[in-house]
């Protein structure tokens, strides 16, 4: 079986706050700020407050999505660069990816950190879910890992099938990097059972990377992901654009199972049910507070097997 | 309260609220469709007139609690009396003009009752919460609702405050109280969070009609949830920031009984706290997003049971109360 080997994990860096109001990340960041945590075994951490300004707000945002900011493109626009006069126009985000490549990056250089772990939390009821992008399966061997070792909660995982160029969130600063997402947790609150789950995660994460650089071979084989096939926005008004419809209640709080057609997915506030039309694809990030905004309902979902192969550290 | 029927004046006008906070949307898309079925803003039968507004339409255009103060905190009537300045804030201005159209507070001329639409992240099912124990029109209507919703918990819950100091929209009615209904993220609307309100306000709206055409409602008890006072969570002393998270034995248990040495917070570093009060109190608001920044990780309140009179309507009987309101005005 084929097996790839790889350098020692020598830097790691977990980032809560990306939004400012997904809180179980903003605590448990500022919890391992708190104690110091900058080693675990044979690497380090850095636990860093990616958007402090939204965070102290308490908002998704000042001025854009800073989880949208880290495209190349974005990340060397000499608007913002250091050498080019910063005006009251450029948006915060803007600026803060760019110290956050600096701190954390640069974006695909080798001094990039190995991995960036991000967390976040939302509306939807996704329970415990792993995103990231399909060049990197760093984080399809974290979730097989998790998947035996966590059983408090449903875990799934979800790929980003994009190229290295559009990647345009936090995780792709470093050499790896994986998203932790966990609900549901309305924004601007913090709940015991969902940063319980969130802390197991993490605490998942760095003892794979500790058990990785201490010699483990993790077998490769078939995993199970959902991927995005198209997202589905809400009915609105055509001259307001204000929503006219809400998730219908059999769908609220069913992310992952199966919608076929002739399935209720919306209820008008007049009453009306308005039914699925397509195929049948999986539902998720339902009723996400943040995506009303994108124009976003939910996502729906392909399931699919990707094969990984197995890895072990490369032993100098 | 012994026998006889108590007699009040009819509820000519009512008005239903909801956008007070921007971002608890079940009220806010209640009240729009409300708006676009009826056409106008006031509805009129014989039987009553419905006003229905949105009453901070700025914070729900940026789908915020507020823009710069709370609006639900500027009714007092120290606030109402407030001269409008360059720097006033929104939300007083925003109170004061309410005031006009639904008010004035405290004056014959303010609408009968305002009912106010409002989410909550916490897990209260449907609760009226008025500053009387013993306002009957508001104790029947909840009785009412009680008993035309019964797949729901539907409580009461009474703030002890006079009128004066009352610094809630709903008390700028003659009656009135607010419909929290949770748990609902904010900036989030639920299909069934917003077919309770739905039917809420309709089943309401249906007592006023009854109550208007001389319906008698028989007396009897009820329970209700008198505040007591409110917790905060554990701070760090330096940054104000919280250290710990509701409990998960607590978190979502509002109106669950809470005992002396109950869970009541977990640490971030996973240390349990408990309740250290002496006396078994019911827990509610439990994990208000809103509150965190007011200091509140949960509010305690007694169980008590109130006897209220059988009621009915009786004509020719306003310009008593308003009378008595007034002259009530004057001796202070």
């Amino acid at each position: 079986m084929e097996c790839v080997s790889l350098p020692p994990f020598s830097r790691v860096a977990i980032c809560g706050g990306t939004h400012g109001n997904e809180m179980s990340g903003v605590y448990m960041v500022r919890e391992m700020q708190k104690q110091k945590v900058d080693k675990f075994g044979s690497f380090s951490i850095t636990a860093v407050i990616s958007n402090p300004r939204a965070v102290e707000a308490c908002k998704r945002y000042i001025d854009t999505d800073l989880n949208r900011c880290f495209t190349r493109a974005l990340l060397s626009s000499y608007l913002v660069s250091s050498s080019a006069p910063i005006t009251d126009g450029t948006p915060y985000e803007l600026r803060r990816a760019q110290e956050l490549n600096a701190q954390l990056g640069p974006k695909g250089s080798h001094e990039a950190m190995d991995l960036v772990c991000d967390l976040h939390n939302t509306t939807a009821n996704t329970g415990l879910c792993l995103i990231s992008y399909s060049f990197d399966w760093i984080g399809l061997h974290l979730y097989k890992y998790m998947q035996k070792k966590i059983t408090s909660a449903p875990i799934r995982f979800f790929l980003l099938d994009m190229p290295f160029s559009e990647a345009y969130s936090q995780e792709s600063l470093g050499k790896h990097g994986v998203s932790i997402e966990v609900g549901p947790q309305p924004h601007g609150v913090v709940r015991a059972d969902i940063f319980n789950l969130m802390k197991e995660a993490v605490d998942q994460t760095l003892e794979w990377v500790q058990s990785f650089n201490s010699g483990t071979t993790f077998e490769g084989g078939d995993v199970e992901v959902y991927t995005l096939e198209k997202s589905i926005d809400y009915p609105r008004n055509p001259e307001t654009h204000e929503i006219t419809a809400a998730i219908h209640p059999q769908l609220q709080d069913n992310d992952f199972s199966l919608l076929r057609p002739g399935d209720p997915i919306f209820m008008s506030f007049a009453g009306e049910t308005i039914n699925y039309e397509g195929k049948e694809l999986h539902p998720f990030f339902v009723n996400e507070c943040a995506y009303y905004e994108k124009k976003i309902a939910f996502h729906l979902a392909r399931k699919i097997t990707v094969n990984i192969p197995s890895l072990s550290v490369k032993m100098d | 309260m012994e026998g006889g029927v108590v007699h009040l004046p009819m509820l000519s006008r009512v008005a239903v609220c909801g956008g007070t906070h921007g971002n608890e949307l079940s009220g806010v898309y209640l009240v729009r469709e409300r708006l676009k079925t009826k056409k106008m803003v006031e509805e009129e039968d014989e039987l009553v007139s419905v006003l229905t507004v949105l009453t901070n339409p700025r914070a729900v255009q940026q789908c915020r609690r507020y823009t710069e103060t709370d609006l639900n905190r500027c009714f007092t009537q120290a606030t109402l009396n407030h001269p409008i300045l360059d720097r006033t804030p929104y939300e007083i201005i925003r109170s004061q003009e309410l005031n006009l159209l639904l008010g004035p507070k405290g004056r014959p001329e303010a609408v009968d009752l305002i009912c106010d639409l409002h989410n909550t992240t916490s897990n209260m099912g449907l609760c009226l919460i008025a500053y009387s124990d013993c306002d009957w029109i508001c104790l029947h209507i909840f009785r009412y609702l009680q008993m035309q919703m019964p797949d729901i918990p539907v409580r009461y819950i009474h703030f002890d405050l006079p009128p004066k100091e009352a610094y809630s929209l709903e008390s700028v009615g003659k009656h009135g109280f607010a419909i929290e209904i949770g748990p609902q993220p904010h900036g989030v609307v639920r299909s069934n969070t917003y077919t309770t309100m739905k039917s809420g306000v309709q089943h309401m709206l249906d007592w006023v009609r009854l109550f208007n055409s001389g319906t008698t409602f028989d007396g009897g008890s009820v329970e209700v949830y008198s505040m007591v006072k409110n917790v905060d969570y554990p701070r760090d002393r330096e940054t104000h920031s919280i250290t710990a998270a509701i409990h998960p034995q607590l978190q979502d248990h509002d109106f669950c009984l809470l005992r002396p040495n109950d869970p009541l917070f977990q640490t971030f570093s996973g240390d349990t706290l408990r309740y250290q009060g002496k006396e078994p109190l019911y827990p509610f608001f439990i994990n208000e997003c809103a509150y965190y920044e007011k200091g509140i990780a949960l509010s305690l309140a007694r169980r008590r049971c109130v006897m209220i009179p059988t009621i009915q309507m009786q004509r020719g009987l306003e310009h008593q109360e308003d009378e008595k309101e007034f002259m009530s005005e004057e001796e202070e």
